[in-house]
């Protein structure tokens, strides 16, 4: 699998340095200070945030600093969602019994029936397929026994053969007790994440750095375990090592592809942070006490999200429990990629990873109405609460009919965002701002010559990048003053936020300062709209 | 006129076409890539008939494996269920099987049953014997339907034997007073609402605060 010339394979025990040998970053003598922004008032910061902040890689770093004990040790922590519910002997019987449950049928059966299938579609090999070798971004689920669970591109019965590649690899080198964290050859990066029962491998011919695929593939984990949590998917594999595991996932292989693509489009994931509907504060406000006031006597209810074309309108939490990005992100491609919540109203089990990954929280998912597109989320850790919620929501849409709300909602759904040129920023094209304190970043739409997919892509590529320089495990950078042959790139971090800039490609860095103290002005004029600066509870 | 209202229950294996089914009665339309449902879904739906008003609460349930133990949250208390299978997956139809014996053995109040072989449209694919299934609706007392989800032949069919089902349910009472449990949906109202027997506290069970007036005895 892996070419032989020029392969060097990075594991946790070599130095660590990483394959972008190119990696010297262009940092110029900026003088930082010449930027008008008086520190303590970074646009967007808040004291209070609903969601947990953080850095971006900690994954990454977690997944260097710990040893495979210490991960599944850390893993099978307490349950936060047990704590919650009132009843603390009902909760660890229903678990079991789902557990039992789903634990006792054969599987034999299908483990035959998918052998079969592996051997027949040899003729159909993948490997010999062009347009699947030339696939950009390959992404591979397997068991530690190497049985073959997910694969982005094509059937992944026909992969039986690689994937065993994969796990002999893996356990090679854990043989050696040490961990297989990525292989580097030619252009294409082969990165290993082991969690659990579960190998992932991201085979990548991105520019994205390994710390990044790395989080892709925790992701696609998070996804895996916001199906079936953490207890079933360790009691699966510890009552029968070689399970097919795609027996309890059939159904959910779309929410991972869909989590796949969102990943290259959506810039929220490297910046684990989360955009939000531009809103008049008061109008946001009068939702969000709407919700509040509508459900503050409903018992066990933890999280109440509104979001319209994935942008977070309001969150609304129990108090002393926040939200983690990760998680939020893990709703929102739930919504994206179901469009049957459109339909109906649907009563929905989810394992929030970040929150608790061993229990479920169910979930109330609806939208306002026909005529107002944005989706509502009631989260409880109370199974039987259907009705109160339902009717909850009923009365939640009333008051937000009545007070002109869906109308605001609805103006900002339709509004195409604001641009760079329109604010009037000359020779700015675009920027990602994100707000460290609140875990919210904000972005214009996209102008000239951003228009087309490819051109898109190549700018979240160009982000990805200098992402990567300013939080470079080896050689963190504050700021990156980069000019390109197409574009001038800037990328700063401060202790309050994360900017990230693009500018015509001749400009210089006076203007280049100049101007983003402009943008940093006007982010700071709009913040209030921009971002939900207060952190509402029941 | 009387009002009944129940909840119904549609299960069935994965792909059998229940979503569908209850998409196509109720918002008249057919998706060919509908997602697999996660979970539940809730759906409401009335049906005029002659002299009665029928309104159901449907949930239409995931048939992945790994919600089987949520089952029984939306099976209890239920009135009616329709065991959907596929035509052209004899194994769909053995998981119906499944379902009946669980339902008999979990559920206590009479509920009524309706079998559905959905995918008629491709009926040259067919594996289920439509003889076998009709003698198996009629060993467990309920009615069979074969229906067209695609086409819509059949679904409206299958949605009036519920409520003609129901509407028994609720008129038979006094005769079969000793075989037939009085439905569940009225004992839970009785106990929710301390008021006599009311169609109209029935009607508006999703809305708390709806008017409560003139309570009706219907039997």
């Amino acid at each position: 699998m892996a070419t032989k010339d020029s392969a060097s394979a990075t594991t946790s025990s070599a130095s660590g340095s990483t394959a972008t040998a190119t990696a010297t970053a262009t940092a110029t003598s900026l003088r930082v200070e010449d930027v008008t922004v008086e520190s303590g008032i970074e646009p967007g910061a808040s004291a209070e945030t609903m969601l947990v902040t953080t850095d971006s890689l900690e994954e990454f770093e977690q997944e260097l600093s710990s040893s495979i004990d210490d991960r599944q040790m850390k893993e099978s922590i307490t349950s936060t969602i047990s704590d919650i519910q009132q009843d603390p002997v009902d909760s660890p019987k229903t678990l079991a019994m789902n557990l039992e449950k789903s634990a006792s049928f054969d599987s034999n059966e299908i483990d035959e029936l998918s052998q079969q299938f592996g051997q027949n579609s040899l003729d159909a090999d993948p490997l010999k397929c062009k347009v699947w070798l030339a696939q950009k971004k390959h992404v591979f689920v397997l068991s530690q026994a190497g049985k073959p669970i997910y694969s982005r591109y094509s059937s992944e019965d026909k992969l039986v053969t690689v994937m065993g590649v994969m796990q002999a690899l893996v356990s090679f080198v854990q043989a050696g007790n040490d961990m297989i964290r990525s292989v580097h050859a030619g252009d294409t990066n082969f990165v290993f994440v082991v969690r659990g029962p579960l190998i992932l491998v991201s085979v990548s011919k991105t520019l994205e750095s390994v710390p990044q695929l790395v989080l892709q593939l925790t992701y696609v984990y998070n996804q895996i375990l916001s199906v079936l949590s953490q207890s079933q998917l360790t009691k699966v594999y510890e009552q029968r090592r070689n399970f097919d595991l795609r027996r309890l996932l059939t159904g959910s292989e779309r929410l991972i592809d869909h989590l796949l693509n969102f990943m290259d489009r959506e810039p929220a994931f490297f910046l684990s942070a989360v955009k939000c509907l531009p809103l008049l504060p008061s109008m946001r406000d009068a939702i969000t006490q709407t919700i509040v006031q509508t459900c503050s006597k409903i018992k066990n209810l933890v999280f109440a999200i509104l979001l319209a074309n994935n942008q977070l309108i309001t969150l609304v939490r129990m108090k002393k429990f926040c939200i983690h990005p990760a998680d939020l992100h893990l709703i929102q491609n739930l919504v994206d990629s179901s469009e049957s919540f459109k339909t109906a109203e649907s009563w929905t089990p989810i394992c929030l990873p970040k929150f608790d990954s061993n229990g479920f929280m169910y979930s109330h998912v609806s939208y306002l109405a026909e005529d107002c597109q944005a989706c509502l989320l009631l989260l409880t850790v109370d199974r039987d609460v259907f009705f109160t919620l339902s009717e909850a929501k009923q009365k939640i849409v009333e008051k937000l009919r009545r007070t002109n709300c869906l109308e605001a909602i609805n103006e900002s759904m339709n509004k195409a965002s604001i641009t760079i040129a329109e604010i009037g920023l000359s020779e700015m094209r675009h920027v990602l701002y994100k707000c460290k304190s609140t875990a919210q970043f904000w972005s214009p739409g996209f102008q000239p010559p951003y228009t087309t997919d490819e051109e898109i892509q190549r700018l979240l590529g160009c982000y990805q990048c200098l992402h990567h320089r300013l939080h470079s495990p080896s050689r963190p950078l504050k700021l990156i003053f980069q000019q390109l042959d197409k574009e001038t790139m800037l990328a700063w971090v401060t202790s309050g936020f994360e900017l990230y800039v693009t500018f015509e490609p001749l400009i210089t860095k006076t203007d280049a300062i100049n101007s983003i103290g402009k943008l940093l002005k006007w982010i700071k004029k709009e913040e209030e709209r921009l971002f939900i600066l207060n952190s509402p509870t029941f | 006129m009387i009002t009944v209202e129940g909840k119904v229950v549609l299960l069935g294996s994965q792909g059998v076409g229940k979503t569908s089914m209850i998409n196509r009665y109720v918002n008249k339309s057919f998706n060919n890539n509908v997602n697999p449902t996660i979970g539940a879904a809730f759906f409401t739906c009335t049906i005029n008939l002659d002299n009665a008003k029928v309104k159901f609460q449907v949930w239409d349930t995931a048939g992945q494996e790994r919600f089987k133990s949520m089952a029984p949250m939306y099976y209890r208390n239920a009135n009616a269920a329709f065991l959907v299978f596929d035509i052209t997956e004899y194994n769909t139809f053995t998981s119906v099987k499944s379902w009946v014996t669980e339902l008999k053995r979990n559920v206590e109040g009479t509920m009524v049953l309706i079998l559905v072989g959905n995918k008629l449209d491709l009926a040259d694919m067919r594996k289920v014997d439509s003889e076998e299934c009709r003698k198996y609706a009629e060993s467990i007392g309920a009615s069979y339907y074969e229906i067209s989800v695609l086409h819509d032949e059949g679904v409206e069919q299958v949605f009036l034997a519920a409520s003609f089902g129901l509407l028994k349910l609720s008129t038979g009472e006094k005769d079969i007073v000793t075989t037939l449990k009085i439905y569940d949906f009225n004992n839970s109202e009785i106990k929710n609402s301390d008021v006599p027997l009311s169609e109209e506290v029935l009607v508006n069970m999703n809305i708390a605060h709806g008017i409560k007036e003139k309570p009706y005895l219907c039997c």
